[in-house]
């Protein structure tokens, strides 16, 4: 029953999907883009010993590209009546009159669309017509359980459950047609605890995958999320230093993403790229090696093309420290007459090295683990970060002190270049997969 | 006047803005004496009754809930850009629907459609209702309308602003960048606006309608000077219309891009470690959003995660320091003439002459500590629920000068641009990157300094405000505030304040 409908709503949307290209090209459009997206979710948030927030969602849009002339424009509904959707498809073209030629504006070489990967990423797992509310409110029932009463310090436990379902149609005028369903759970929770004074200091995990059997068990998110509050209790900051920085695998993205805007086409081709003219140059230390790997089975960053149609396949980002390619999409490429890449990281992957965090822990005299950042920014122009951190102090192998109100600043090119270690423990959980990573030489400052 | 029975207009929810040019009407929607033409507009936008809004009530009342309102919105975005010289690029969104909520206690049902037929929002009420599982709760009988004020009165709506006024603009702007110095590679110009329709309607009976217009402008560039290259950027926001570009503002915003941009090349890394830190007036005002502000929203304290949870009624601060949380400021970027759950627009003390007199409440937590409403339920859209929301949140002027305070730092940094905060509301740990900002050193100002983070404990350095000038500004520019993956646009300001020490994240 529930596969008729799928099939149903898959025909609908693609009806729709083409009645707006035909009526778009009636108008005069010279090419356009459609896509049309659907998505349901559901999420629980428990505490206290009750439901405190049950939220579901259901969602659906279209969004159109117009190229006509030579110019560009984009458009976005939720409205999708027959009667407000020729009203908006007419508005669209006659706004698209209106801009100036742009001359690298237009749909993708088609040839890019072709060698779409052939195996099932399994992005959408079956489940999730299995759950209904009562499952859903147990799943974040029995996380809140778990943690209950396990340290007399707790003021608050929220845990939260959400799931969501997504399809979507693409449609190009010249010859592009695709489509995508996905789903992906979420289980985590927060917890709170009494500190010092009057600080409240907390933790959280939350995971998230595509298939429902993915998930840590509960008993292992609850350990794990009422160990980060414990954590933060007592943190304080400690002298300024320089010394070797240890990034925990689950906190590493939020160093490493920022590096990515530097990657773009748009920040190359704006000069706002602290990374122009470096391809094939060695940027980092010989230690790190990225693949950007779109064809993982229920990778979080899976996909079977990209957002300009591009099919994906798997880019050497940086190997052994040198710079392979740059994320170029189709209007950048043409406008830098560099090759398209894609236009947008999907999953991550690393090279690993040969021992965990806890191992690399050991053997640092003094050294300072991040375990999560809190603001700060990153210059992509000059490659400047300077970010606020919490983490832990090692002293002779051991965790000391736990940290906080402290910032690390410095340079990209001098970070990656005193990347020192990789572990083997890469966090699966996200889509850029990092392992440990060890830096020396980080100017840490505090007091 | 507008001619309010163009159901065109209001039905057809295709057109966003205007192809070219045409005169401006006066706009009258929200003026008591037309409040009942008000209403009639709303009403029809969306194609509802009180009848059909009783219904839908009826049924997300149908288990016994306390309380439901249904939140009706219509918004028209629209942005337009111009890069490498050529105005390449436009964008328009739409976006229709209701969200219905049920409260049960403190508890939250919450569901929504974007399909406003009748019987889709039966649907969506009934799914909002399961958070309750008792009999039923009477819908209310008959409704009373809101009577508002207006705090950002516009004569032309944006959708009536032809877009070819705002091609000639980003053309002007992107010209006057590259004429003022020749260092200038590359400018990005970006305009945007919004018209936000909504209509509440609760369980008390009570139905309020808003208009709320915003738009922003920002002009960004990059310059080279030798092998050095600097990115930064000015912009403007407001809940204003097209007339807040006056020639001086158009004149201005690029000057100011070029002259932030180009001044980065005097800049040396920021010194690290504990130092005095002065803050310049205006969007400085990100200290308070971020080290009290939301560390005040009622929702943590409500469930004592908040480092403020015990503090109401304490002493926080110097004698001099009052911070103010408001609705009300004219044409301002944060101003709300009705809040998303029907409380009108006002001004709250959260901080008076150093005690903290108020959190910021939503109707969940005002209720919790039996309190007046303050009128910071706030949502991003129909698809969320509120939550106590940061406004206008700003410091009012203190007993010193700029002088004053500029001369009394032996060596410390003056931080004067930002571009990003957060805070961690528990422990009260916060951060304000600074863009740019400059050395004090014995009282004067002295090198440039830039991108530096800067980090410290909320209640902490709100005791370490030990002057505060009497030059009290708004942010001129579009902050936007995220919480639990929702944004809202918010405001900030402050004059300019000392305080006496915080950890810079600059180079050793």
């Amino acid at each position: 029953m529930e596969i008729m409908k799928k099939n149903n709503s898959e025909l609908e949307k693609l009806e729709l999907a083409y009645w707006a290209q035909k009526y778009a090209k009636q108008l005069g459009a010279d090419d356009s883009a459609i896509a049309i997206n659907k998505r349901r979710s559901i999420s629980v948030k428990y505490r206290d010993g009750k439901v405190d927030k049950l939220k579901e969602s259901s969602q659906n849009s279209l969004r159109v590209e117009i190229y006509s002339g030579g110019k560009y424009s984009s458009h976005f509904t939720n409205d999708l009546r027959k009667s407000s959707l020729e009203k908006f498809l007419e508005n669209a073209i006659g706004i698209t009159r209106y801009l100036e030629e742009d001359p690298y504006k237009a749909l993708p070489d088609p040839a890019l669309y072709r060698g779409r990967p052939k195996i099932d990423l399994q992005l959408f797992d079956n489940y999730y017509y299995g759950l209904d509310i009562e499952d859903r409110i147990e799943k974040a029932r029995q996380l809140y359980e778990l943690i209950r009463d396990r340290d007399p310090r707790i003021i608050s436990i929220t845990a939260d459950f959400r799931d969501s379902h997504y399809e979507s149609t693409h449609l190009k005028s010249n010859g592009f047609e695709g489509k995508n369903e996905g789903s992906s759970f979420n289980l985590g929770a927060e917890v709170s605890l009494r500190g010092r004074e009057d600080r409240k200091p907390n933790g959280w995990r939350y995971y998230r995958t595509r298939h429902i059997e993915d998930l840590p068990a509960a008993n292992v998110i609850a350990k794990k999320a009422l160990k980060r509050a414990q954590d933060a209790v007592g943190r304080r900051k400690v002298e300024s230093a320089t010394v070797p920085m240890i990034v925990e695998n689950i906190t590493a993205p939020g160093l490493l993403w920022r590096l990515f805007r530097a990657m773009s086409g748009y920040a190359l081709q704006q000069k706002q790229s602290y990374l122009e003219g470096q391809l094939n140059t060695q940027i980092a230390s010989k230690r790190l090696t990225m693949i950007d790997n779109p064809t993982i089975v229920r990778g979080l960053g899976s996909r079977y093309y990209d957002g300009d149609g591009i099919a994906a396949k798997s880019i050497p980002v940086i190997e052994e420290g040198v710079l392979k390619n740059y994320y170029i999409d189709v209007y950048y490429g043409r406008k830098l007459k560099m090759n398209p890449t894609t236009g947008g990281a999907s999953n991550i992957v690393f090279k690993l090295g040969k021992r965990n965090g806890m191992e690399i822990e050991k053997d640092l005299d003094r050294a300072i683990l991040v375990t999560g950042f809190i603001g700060g920014n990153a210059n992509s122009t000059t490659g400047d970060f300077s970010l606020g951190i919490v983490g832990w102090l090692i002293e002779n192998g051991e965790r000391t002190v736990p940290l906080n109100e402290m910032n690390i600043s410095g340079n990209f090119t001098d970070l990656l270049n005193n990347l020192v270690e990789v572990g083997n423990d890469p966090f699966e959980l996200s889509s850029m997969r990092t392992p440990t990573l060890l830096f020396d030489g980080v100017e840490f400052s505090g007091l | 006047m507008r001619n309010i029975s163009r159901r065109e207009f209001v039905k057809i929810t295709g057109s966003t803005f205007a192809l070219a040019s045409v005169p401006g009407f006066m706009r009258g929607f929200l003026t008591n004496s037309e409040k009942e033409t008000a209403n009639m507009i709303y009403f029809e936008r969306f194609g509802m009754d009180e009848e059909i809004i009783r219904k839908i009530l009826m049924e997300a009342l149908d288990r016994g809930g306390d309380y439901a309102d249904l939140f009706f919105q219509h918004k028209l975005s629209n942005s337009i850009r111009l890069e490498d010289n050529i105005v390449n690029s436009a964008s328009t969104n739409i976006m229709l629907g209701v969200g219905i909520r049920v409260l049960n206690g403190n508890q939250t049902g919450y569901s929504y459609t974007e399909d406003l037929s009748l019987e889709s929002m039966i649907g969506a009420a009934r799914t909002a209702a399961n958070i309750s599982r008792g009999g039923k709760t009477a819908p209310p009988q008959e409704f009373r309308t809101r009577e508002l004020p207006n705090y950002y009165t516009t004569e032309i709506p944006w959708e009536e602003v032809g877009i070819d006024r705002r091609v000639n603009i980003l053309k002007s702007v992107n010209e006057e960048v590259f004429s003022l110095d020749s260092r200038i590679i590359k400018a990005n110009v970006y305009f945007s606006d919004d018209e936000n329709y909504i209509l509440i309607a609760t369980s008390e009976g009570k139905i309020s309608t808003d208009y709320q217009p915003m738009f922003r402008i920002s002009a960004s560039c990059t310059a080279e000077q030798g092998d050095r290259r600097e990115t930064n950027w000015f912009n403007y926001s407001a809940r204003d219309d097209i007339h807040f570009l006056t020639p001086e503002r158009l004149a201005h915003l690029p000057r100011e891009a070029v002259r932030r941009t180009v001044a980065l090349f005097e800049a040396k890394p920021s010194p690290a470690g504990e130092l005095p830190v002065v803050l310049k007036a205006g969007s400085s005002g990100i200290l308070l959003h971020e080290a009290i502000g939301h560390g005040m929203e009622a929702d943590f304290n409500r469930i004592g995660t908040s480092i403020y949870a015990e503090k109401l009624n304490k002493k926080v601060a110097a004698d001099f320091i009052s911070i103010v949380d408001s609705g009300t400021n004219p044409n301002v970027r944060g101003s709300i003439n009705v809040d998303d759950e029907g409380i009108p627009g006002q001004e709250t003390y959260l901080v008076e002459k150093g005690v903290l007199r108020s959190y910021m409440h939503d109707r969940i937590s005002a209720k919790h500590y039996g309190v007046k409403l303050t009128g910071n339920g706030r949502r991003q859209s129909f698809k969320h629920f509120p939550m106590p929301r940061m406004r206008n949140t700003y410091m009012l002027n203190g007993p010193h000068t700029f002088e004053e305070v500029i001369a009394s730092v032996k060596y410390g940094i003056l931080a004067d641009q930002f571009t990003n905060g957060q805070v961690n509301i528990g422990p009260g740990d916060f951060t304000f990157y600074v863009k740019s900002g400059a050395l004090i050193e014995n009282g004067k100002i002295t090198a440039p300094i830039k991108d530096v983070n800067i980090i410290g404990n909320g209640p902490e350095v709100l005791e370490r405000v030990i002057m505060v000038a009497n030059d009290m500004e708004m942010a001129k520019g579009g902050w936007t505030c995220g919480k639990n993956g929702q944004s809202v646009p918010v405001s900030m300001g402050i004059p300019s304040v000392l305080v006496s020490s915080v950890t810079v994240g600059g180079r050793m």
